[in-house]
């Protein structure tokens, strides 16, 4: 018998009725209708111990409260600010100091970090060492725990305000830090602070809180912001920067037009994130009493009871300023992304 | 020179001399000059370091050694002008283990000793089998019954009378056993096919690591009560470990996702010619890989975690950190050494997340080696 290998008919598709509950359409759809319907089940149910909580309790719920004056006194703002304001304007209070802190606290962070991360890539083992020190230290011990330190330096072991430390026109004592500011008044003029009987008169200040704060996540942070400026200085093959030599560069012109361009697009992300973190990590201002967003949501949940409505209203804030961000570095990495093929 | 050619007199290949042997460098000058002054800029931070190095190292060795008071002699103290080390003698036991029955605190030791063991042990590649994994659950649970007490004889300790070290370890790995199969679950989400489940999983991951740990914690101490049926009431360190595991499962999900979406397409392939289901293919050729992929991540989620755990004292439980304040904010006349007792804790923190991550970066080496390989 021969057998012949011509070609048989081609098997036909197999057979999947539209809306057949076997076919793997309708499973993941299925799939898919079910974890939605279990959410809003969950929600719904949540939602409604919630609310019969609140009822049993006569606890009131809504935003309203935010047009209520607040009653309670901020240490410091940078708007003008007393009790008998309302809710939101002290949640815009605490806003701007948080934003206050963040904004200095990346630039300060920023560039010893970043002087650290050179550093750890020095010549000098001497250098070396201590830089890596300083990044094994400040990351593996708690922020909260350096905060507090931190604290207890500037509040217990600074001089009185009475008798500051000074350099210049600079004081620092329990009393926080004395600095000229400058004026405007009749051509430029600078507003001094001077040794007054009890404590520093005049100039712009900073209390020990902002500053514990602040010193606190610029050098935490910094310990981070090293890593990742050295692993993307190190991410540059050694390769680039030989050839660019043999073509000729100077030492200058291959930092800006071969060596950063490429380290960046390493660095910038990660060095995004970390001051994503800072921004976070401002929010342990609650534990030395430095009126942050959080502590001034605190404060509100403890007069008004609405806890829901306050943490919601933290959440938001952080939410927003992290989404806007990622947002901005997705289409910056979009932009500088290499362009292959 | 082209007459040698047609002279006719043989050409004679005379070898070149060698070239001297580069000059060795040996001694103490050339280790100096190549480790501290190799080039300008090194030349400039060794200087710099040194002074700083001279002017602080003496004055703290005078300081936290030579000055210092070891014994718990308050007196003393007062007159010394270096560090009171006396603190830490004085007020280890609330410091290690907080309010916990001071009579039974043996127990808290031996769990955390048990913790610690199960740690290690988890680092170990030789002990990565299923034992291991059941393993996990059934110390946690021993630790708890240990700590909590109630049954077997032993006295019942409420847990708002937990704390110190053996509460921060608690937590720590507590809530990293928690976080990781949820962070599992949430990873195999957000690398789904169904638009909808990625979206749920991504929707939460996001938010998640948008907010600070400390509203998360806030969301768990004011909110949960409201969530439960009325007439239950809910544990303030659950509620907390609930919140911190909310918190991880999200990170742990990222760092997951990564080692998920480094499994190439062609496996997936290759594996469903096999005639292996999703579960199949995920359960016996991806997450073996994966998993094994991303322990360098895990283990700095689990520094994070164990460092993050220092803020369950803002609300309101006296781990490490506050059990410290416990000890000292009530007495009056050893509060002026909160320092020196600060950096007796932050030592502590140090020793266990330094071993972690030195840890962490071994795995990655290996990982490196078998990856170029």
């Amino acid at each position: 018998m021969l057998h012949s290998h011509t070609r048989g008919p081609r098997r036909a598709a197999p057979k999947q009725p539209v809306g057949s509950w076997r076919s793997p359409a309708f499973r993941s759809a299925l799939i898919q209708a079910l974890a939605v319907l279990v959410i809003v089940i969950l929600v719904f149910m949540l939602a409604r111990t919630v609310a019969g909580h609140m009822q049993a309790r006569g606890i009131q719920s809504g935003f309203d409260f935010l047009l209520g004056s607040a009653g309670f006194d901020i240490g410091e703002s940078l708007i003008p600010f007393d009790s008998l304001q309302p809710y939101w304007m002290a949640y815009l209070v605490g806003l701007t100091n948080t934003l206050r802190v963040a904004i200095l606290g990346i630039v300060l962070a920023s560039i010893l970090g970043t002087l650290i991360g050179i550093g750890r890539l020095s010549k000098s083992i001497l250098l070396r060492g201590v830089c890596s020190v300083y990044v094994e230290f400040f990351r593996n011990i708690p922020l909260l725990l350096q905060l507090l330190v931190w604290y207890l330096l500037f509040t217990e072991l600074l001089p009185d305000s009475q008798a500051p430390w000074h350099t210049g026109p600079f004081f620092l004592s329990k009393g926080g830090l004395s600095f000229p500011i400058p004026t405007w008044s009749t051509g430029l003029g600078w507003d001094m602070p001077v040794l007054g009987e009890y404590a520093v008169e005049n100039g712009g200040s900073l209390t020990p809180e902002f500053l514990a704060l602040l010193v606190g996540l610029s050098t935490y942070t910094a310990a981070f912001i090293a890593e990742v400026v050295r692993s993307g200085l190190q991410s540059v093959a050694a390769g680039q920067s030989e050839a660019a030599h043999a073509l000729g560069l100077s030492r200058s012109q291959t930092l800006r037009k071969v060596l950063l361009p490429q380290a960046l697009r390493v660095i910038i992300p990660p060095m995004t994130s970390q001051y994503l973190n800072l921004t976070k990590n401002s929010s342990l201002a609650v534990a030395i009493g430095y009126p942050d967003v959080v502590s001034i949501a605190n404060t509100a949940i403890n007069q008004t009871g609405r806890a829901v409505e306050c943490i919601a209203l933290v959440m938001l804030v952080y939410l927003s300023t992290s989404l806007i961000t990622s947002w901005l570095m997705a289409r910056y990495e979009a932009r500088m992304a290499l362009q292959e093929r | 020179m082209q007459s040698q050619f047609t002279s006719g007199t043989p050409v004679v290949h005379t070898a070149t001399p060698a070239r001297p042997a580069p000059r060795q460098s040996h001694g103490v000058a050339t280790w100096f000059k190549g480790h501290l002054f190799g080039s300008w800029a090194a030349s400039v931070g060794t200087v710099i370091v040194l002074c700083l190095l001279l002017l602080v190292v003496p004055s703290l060795w005078r300081w936290a050694v030579l000055d210092a008071v070891w014994r718990s002699d308050f007196e003393a103290c007062q007159v010394a002008t270096g560090a009171c080390w006396g603190v830490v003698t004085e007020k280890f036991r609330i410091i290690l283990f907080g309010r916990y029955l001071f009579e039974a605190q043996w127990r808290p030791l031996l769990a955390t000793c048990l913790m610690l063991a199960l740690l290690v042990a988890s680092g170990k590649r030789r002990f990565w089998t299923a034992r291991l994994w059941a393993l996990w659950p059934v110390v946690l649970v021993l630790s708890y019954v240990l700590m909590a007490g109630g049954t077997l004889g032993l006295p019942a300790v409420e847990t708002d009378r937990w704390g110190g070290l053996p509460l921060t370890i608690l937590l720590a790995s507590l809530s990293m056993a928690i976080a990781f199969p949820l962070g599992l679950l949430l990873a195999l989400g957000r690398t789904s096919e169904l638009p909808v489940i990625r979206a749920l999983c991504r929707v939460y991951i996001e938010i998640i690591r948008g907010v600070p740990l400390i509203s998360v914690l806030f969301m768990a101490s004011f909110m949960f009560p409201l969530l439960l049926p009325q007439g239950f009431s809910i544990d303030v360190l659950l509620r907390v470990l609930i919140g911190i595991s909310l918190f991880a499962a999200a990170y742990t999900a990222e760092v997951l996702r990564g080692g998920l979406q480094a499994i190439p397409q062609s496996q997936w392939e290759a594996a469903y010619t096999l005639g292996l289901n999703y579960w199949q293919i995920q359960r016996k050729v991806v997450l073996p890989q994966a998993l094994a992929m991303v322990v360098p991540g895990i283990v700095n989620n689990f520094i994070s975690t164990f460092k993050d755990t220092s803020l369950v004292t803002i609300v309101g439980l006296y781990e490490l950190t506050g059990a410290l304040s416990l000890a000292l904010n009530s007495d009056a006349s050893w509060r002026p050494f909160k320092v020196e007792a600060y950096l007796f804790v932050a030592a502590i923190y140090f020793v266990f997340c330094f071993a972690m991550s030195l840890y962490s970066r071994s795995i990655e080496r290996q990982l490196q080696r078998s990856a170029t390989r």
